[in-house]
């Protein structure tokens, strides 16, 4: 690492730093006591709905998918519908291995899950990188379909369109069983999973590096003239989501001890993506409120409204894109912005 | 002149049948004050976008303190010290200005690919920044969204981030294309308070600016060198003012 810290900088740019749009740059990393909400939030949630604990698990899981999308499209600007290319790949890693009695430690299996998933996004995103907006789009429609249909004919180990039933998962640390009646295992299971996994990604996109994509996703042409090695920034952010995804699928394998080729289809892309959009994408914490809106409309639309509760969601959406283009979290900035405290402007 | 910083030898670029760059055999001194003019169309910023290597040449050179870069990309010319302002914005209008002069600042000092520390951390990098907006007299802006800012302070963002990237070459394209004229001052203000031993090749259709600024002039038409001398030379050069400053007056 090259880090140099205050003391070794020239007394010239020491003096520099004290200006206000130095200083704000210099603390914009620093934990608010905000960011603590929504763990906050989930340990509540523990204890007062012990009875939605398998809503909360898949609730994690979903937020831990978006926030792995967040990187890729929100903060790097790549426009992907095909995602769960990455989450199927990190399910099936798991359910293979489990369901043929290869290897069950639920941790060391996610970070397989990683692995191949982060493979899988090295592989497609050396190629697919290589192309932009509409055609980009495509086709990670389409490597997602391509796998999806190698897992529907590799019936004799994938199970094909049935899937892997009654995967075996060992206990976690070798003491927490799962049990699929009170999933007390699996919420905390997950919550720390997701937990470690967003303290990197938020590491990364504070990170110089995650500058970086931010400006390949606001103007390329102007980080090809800074010198910047684009293609291999994109393709490395690619890896990482892609990674993030292979967890969030090898957790969602694991929660719900079976896989089937719902991970790898075009509704859970789509589904991601409409979760970012509608918490807001680009903004980390986009992914957790686009989760819960998202879940908690399935849920509660779906038992008042079964036959049309995506109707309710649709027209939401609409409103999302006609009036809130940065999604729920970029209109509660907006609104704070212009009806919050003041603060003194440089 | 003094040494020679870049130099061209029969650099040629065809689009089709379309010959936009003909065998230009060009050089640029250490610290040159350089101005490359020319009417529309004859191929100055074909010119430049060979000099940085966003489009490779059909044909001829590019050599750097005499060391043959033809084939180095983009990213590798800019290491090698050649930076560029474009003649339409290119920066990144979401973030602060502050944060458009860091990402290039990161990129030079090599800390752009860190991902464990936070950008925070690197205080070189956003006091250097500083400092350099300071110079521009841009430092009241830093914090503003770069989108926010009037068109004239955008160009001079232009300009700051292609001097965060410490060039030995600085090419600038039409720095004070479409800035209102009670602006443009400024970014004329920015570019005679470069530092001096930076060779600047300036694109610019004001010829007031060109006769301010340059000390020689190069004139192209049709993709080739049809003129080269001092500002007095050409304006003083029967032909160019046939082709190109009669046009001016007419256009």
């Amino acid at each position: 690492m090259t880090d140099v810290t205050s003391s070794s900088a020239q007394p010239a740019f020491a003096a520099m730093v004290e200006h206000p749009a130095a200083r704000a740059l210099i603390r914009r990393h620093r934990l608010r006591w905000w960011e603590l909400l929504p763990w906050a939030a989930a340990v509540v949630f523990y204890f007062a709905a012990p009875d939605y604990l398998g809503f909360g698990t898949g609730l994690l899981i979903t937020i831990l998918f978006a926030l792995s999308l967040d990187l890729a499209l929100g903060y790097a600007g790549i426009v992907t519908l095909g995602h769960a290319a990455f989450f199927g790949t990190g399910a099936y890693a798991v359910g293979l291995l489990a369901f043929h009695g290869i290897w069950t430690e639920p941790l060391s299996s996610l970070v397989i899950a990683a692995v191949l998933a982060a493979i899988v996004g090295l592989l497609s995103g050396l190629v697919l990188l290589r192309t932009r907006g509409l055609t980009l789009l495509m086709l990670t429609i389409c490597t997602m379909a391509l796998l999806e249909q190698a897992a529907n004919m590799a019936h004799d180990y994938t199970g094909g369109f049935d899937g892997l039933p009654s995967l075996p998962i060992a206990p976690v640390f070798g003491v927490f069983e799962f049990n699929p009646l009170y999933p007390n295992t699996q919420f905390l299971y997950s919550l720390g999973v997701v937990l470690v996994c967003f303290v990197f990604l938020r590491t990364l996109v504070y990170s110089p590096f995650g500058q970086s994509l931010t400006g390949i996703r606001e103007n390329l042409l102007r980080m090809h003239a800074v010198g910047s090695p684009v293609r291999r920034r994109l393709v490395t952010c690619y890896t990482i989501s892609a990674a993030l995804a292979g967890i969030a699928g090898g957790l969602w394998a694991q929660t719900n001890a079976y896989v089937n080729l719902s991970v790898l289809g075009l509704d859970r892309a789509a589904t991601v993506l409409i979760v970012l959009i509608l918490g807001g994408y680009g903004r980390l914490y986009g992914a957790f409120i686009g989760a819960v809106v998202y879940l908690a409309l399935e849920h509660f639309l779906a038992r008042i409204y079964p036959t049309a509760w995506q109707l309710g969601l649709g027209v939401l959406l609409v409103l999302i894109a006609l009036f809130a283009r940065n999604g729920i979290l970029g209109l509660g900035e907006m609104l704070w912005q212009r009806h919050g405290p003041r603060r003194a402007r440089s | 002149m003094t040494e020679i910083r870049l130099e061209t030898r029969a650099l040629s670029r065809r689009f089709g049948a379309l010959v936009a760059v003909h065998n230009i055999d060009f050089k640029l001194g250490d610290g040159a004050r350089h101005a490359l003019i020319g009417p529309n169309g004859a191929g100055k910023t074909t010119f430049i976008n060979l000099l940085t290597g966003v489009l490779p040449p059909s044909g001829g050179s590019v050599l750097l303190g005499g060391r043959d870069i033809t084939a180095t990309t983009q990213a590798e010319r800019v290491k090698l010290g050649i930076a560029r302002t474009f003649q339409i914005n290119r920066l990144f209008r979401g973030l602060s200005v502050l944060e458009n002069v860091c990402i290039g600042v990161a990129e030079r000092v090599g800390a752009a690919s860190s991902m464990v520390y936070p950008t925070g951390r690197r205080r070189d990098v956003i006091g250097e920044s500083m400092q350099l907006l300071e110079t521009l007299k841009l430092q009241d802006h830093a914090r503003q969204r770069v989108s926010e800012l009037p068109y004239g302070r955008q160009r001079l963002v232009e300009i700051a981030i292609a001097i965060g990237l410490r060039p030995k070459v600085l090419l600038l394209d039409e720095p004070a294309a479409g800035v209102p004229s009670a602006e443009s001052h400024i970014i004329l203000d920015a570019i005679e308070r470069l530092p001096e031993h930076i060779a600047v090749l300036i694109i610019e259709h004001d010829m007031d600016v060109v006769f301010r600024f340059a000390k020689r002039v190069t004139v192209m038409v049709s993709g080739a060198v049809f003129a080269e001398g001092t500002p007095r030379e050409i304006e003083a050069n029967p032909q160019v003012r046939a082709v190109y400053l009669g046009q001016a007056c007419h256009g």
